[in-house]
C-alpha cells in the first residue's frame, strides 16, 4: 500500500537533501535501540518539507543526520552535493528552544553564525561594524525586531526570542534550513504569527527548509509537502504534496480542502501510534 | 534612600560596632594585651610600625600575586582540558581530589627542601592552594553547557575552539569569578602559612617572630593587614565581575529556560 518512494520522486535536478537508506541506532549490543529505519528522502532545491509524526518517531533524528549533528549507522547523506560527514556545510538551524546566548546581545546574537561561517569569517573582524551589521539589521527589521538590535535575550518575550532565532539560522543566507518544532512552545496568537513571519522569509530567500513540528495545522500553512513518519523506530509512511496557493493565510487554514488534509494526516498518524502500542502490548 | 544604599550602610555600621564592641569589652573585661589587644592599640602599632611593615607588605602581595597568578592559569587550563572532555574529566578527576585533600602545611616543608626558605615556597603553597577551586569552577562551567547551544554553532561548522570561545567559555565567566574570589582569599593564606614556617620576610613571617616576642599587639596588626588586602583584592574582582559578567545577574523570568 505504500509505495516505493524513491519511485514518486523521480529523477530531477540537483537534490537538496538526499537520504539513501539512512539509519541510526544508539546504544550497543542488547541494548541497541533503533531510532529510525532506514530511510530514503528526497528533497529538491527551494523545497519546504514538514515532518510530522508521534513523539520520539525519529523527526529530530532525521534533522540531526541533515544537519550533521548525529552520525548516520547506515546508509548515506547528501546535502548540497556532498555527503554529510565531510562538513563544512552553510546549514542553519532553530530549536524549539530559541538558545540564544546570554551574554551577547541580539545583534551580536544574530551575527554570530557569520562570525563561524566560512566564507564570512574571513572578514568578520573587518565588516562586523559595518556589512554585517547593516546586514543584521534589515534581517532584523523584516520580523519586526529593528528597536531591539541592542537588547539582551532575558529583555524579550518568547516570541521575539524566536523570530531573532530565526534571523540568526538566516543570517548567512543557507541553502538549508533545519527547524526543529521552532514555534513549539509559544503561544496560539504568536504562533501564527510567526507562520506568517516564517512563510515571508520563505517567499523573499527561497531556502530549502525541513520543518519538524507536531502542529499538522502548522505543517499544512508551510509546508510545500508533509512527510508522515510512523512510532519508533521511524520510517517514512506517508509523502504528499501541499498545493494551497501562497501567500497563505490563518483563514485558508479553516477551509474544507486545508481540514480534508489535515483530518488525513490526523488519521495516518493515529494509525501509525496505534501500530506501535499494539507492537507494545504483543 | 534606596536599598543598595541602606544596605552599605548597614554594612558599614556592623564593621564599626564589630570593633567597638571588641573596644569597649576588652576595656569592660579588662583583657591584658597580651591576650587580646584593643583594635585602638593595634591600630596604634600598625601606625607606628608601618614603615617596618611595609617591605613585609610588599613581599607578602607579590609573591601572592604570582602564585594566584599561576594557580589561575594552571586552573584554567586543566579545568579547561577536563571540562570539555568527558574521558579527561573521568581520568584525573580522583588525582586532582587526592592532591586536593592534601593539607597544604604538609607540603611546606617538601617545597622548602626543594627551593630553599625564601619566596619560591610561598608562591608554590599559594599557587597550590588556589588552582583547584578555578579547576572545578571552570570544569563544571563547560561541563554543563546546554548541548543546543552548541549544536546551534556546531551545525555551522564550529571546531572545538570555536566552541570553547564562543559558547564555553563566555558562560563559564560567572563561574570563573566566582572561583577567582576564593582563589584570592586561599592564596594569601597559601603565602602566609609558607611564610610562618619558612621565609625571612613578609606578613607570616612578621607574626611568626612577633608572637614569640610576645609582641601580641604586632600579630593582630598582621591580622588586620592580611584582612585588608583580602578584602582589596576581593572587592577588584567583584568590580571586573560586575563589568564582565553582568549579563548573568540580569538575568530575569522573562528569559526562557
Amino acid at each position: 500500500m505504500n509505495p516505493d518512494l524513491a519511485q514518486i520522486a523521480p529523477e530531477r535536478k540537483r537534490p537538496a537533501v538526499q537520504l539513501s537508506r539512512a539509519s541510526v541506532a544508539f546504544g550497543q549490543g542488547a541494548e541497541r535501540v533503533q531510532a529510525l529505519q532506514p530511510t530514503d528522502l528526497h528533497l529538491d532545491e527551494g523545497e519546504f518539507l514538514a515532518l510530522v509524526g508521534p513523539s520520539g518517531c525519529g523527526k529530530s533524528t532525521i534533522l540531526k543526520l541533515v544537519g550533521g549533528l548525529t552520525r548516520p549507522s547506515g546508509g548515506e547523506i547528501i546535502v548540497g552535493g556532498r555527503e554529510v560527514a565531510a562538513r563544512a556545510l552553510r546549514v542553519g538551524m532553530a530549536f524549539q528552544n530559541p538558545t540564544l546566548l546570554p551574554w551577547l546581545t541580539i545583534e551580536q546574537n544574530v551575527m554570530l553564525p557569520l562570525k563561524i561561517v566560512r566564507p564570512f569569517r574571513q572578514d568578520y573582524a573587518r565588516k562586523k561594524r559595518g556589512e554585517y551589521r547593516d546586514r543584521v539589521h534589515a534581517l532584523l527589521a523584516d520580523v519586526g525586531l529593528e528597536k531591539f538590535a541592542g537588547h539582551y535575550p532575558w529583555q524579550l518575550s518568547g516570541g521575539m526570542l524566536q523570530r531573532a532565532n530565526l534571523c540568526r539560522a538566516l543570517i548567512h543566507e543557507p541553502s538549508l534550513l533545519l527547524l526543529d518544532e521552532p514555534f513549539g512552545a509559544l503561544d496560539q496568537f504568536t504562533r501564527e504569527e510567526l507562520w506568517g513571519t516564517m512563510q515571508d522569509l520563505w517567499i523573499k530567500r527561497r531556502p530549502t527548509v525541513i520543518l519538524v513540528t507536531h502542529d499538522l495545522k502548522e505543517a499544512g500553512f508551510l509546508g510545500t509537502r508533509i512527510c508522515v513518519m510512523s512510532a519508533r523506530p521511524g520510517r517514512i509512511i506517508d509523502d504528499s504534496p501541499v498545493t494551497f496557493p501562497r501567500p497563505r493565510t490563518v483563514e485558508m487554514t479553516f477551509q474544507p480542502d486545508f481540514v480534508a488534509l489535515n483530518q488525513r494526516l490526523r488519521e495516518r498518524i493515529i494509525d501509525a501510534r496505534g501500530e506501535s502500542a499494539r507492537k507494545v502490548a504483543s | 534612600m534606596n536599598y543598595a544604599i541602606r544596605r552599605r550602610m548597614w554594612s558599614a555600621a556592623l564593621i564599626v560596632a564589630f570593633f567597638l564592641g571588641w573596644e569597649v569589652l576588652c576595656l569592660a573585661l579588662n583583657v591584658s594585651d597580651l591576650v587580646v589587644p584593643r583594635p585602638s592599640q593595634v591600630m596604634a602599632t600598625l601606625v607606628a610600625r608601618f614603615p617596618v611593615l611595609w617591605p613585609h607588605i610588599i613581599q607578602t602581595l607579590w609573591t601572592t600575586m604570582i602564585g594566584f597568578g599561576l594557580g589561575v592559569a594552571v586552573g584554567v587550563v586543566i579545568g579547561a582540558l577536563i571540562g570539555t572532555s568527558r574521558v579527561a574529566y573521568d581520568t584525573a578527576y580522583p588525582l586532582l581530589i587526592g592532591f586536593s585533600s592534601i593539607p597544604k602545611v604538609a607540603v611546606v616543608p617538601i617545597f622548602v627542601l626543594w627551593f630553599g626558605a625564601g619566596p619560591v615556597p610561598a608562591v608554590l603553597t599559594a599557587l597550590a592552594m588556589c588552582f583547584f577551586p578555578i579547576v572545578v569552577n571552570i570544569a563544571t562551567g563547560l561541563a554543563t553547557t546546554e548541548p543546543e547551544m552548541e549544536d546551534v554553532l556546531k551545525s555551522l561548522g564550529a571546531g572545538k575552539m570555536d566552541l570553547l570561545l564562543n559558547v564555553g567559555l563566555p558562560r563559564t565567566m560567572p563561574f570563573f569569578f566566582a572561583s577567582l574570589k576564593i582563589a584570592a582569599t586561599y592564596a594569601f593564606v597559601g603565602t602566609v602559612l609558607a611564610e610562618t614556617v619558612a621565609s625571612n620576610k613578609g606578613i607570616g613571617n612578621v607574626m611568626m617572630s612577633a608572637s614569640s616576642n610576645f609582641d601580641v599587639p604586632l600579630v593582630f596588626a598582621g591580622l588586620f593587614i592580611l584582612a585588608f588586602l583580602g578584602v582589596a583584592l576581593y572587592v577588584l574582582f567583584s568590580v571586573i565581575e560586575g563589568r564582565v559578567v553582568g549579563w548573568a545577574n540580569r538575568r530575569t523570568d522573562l528569559s526562557p529556560s
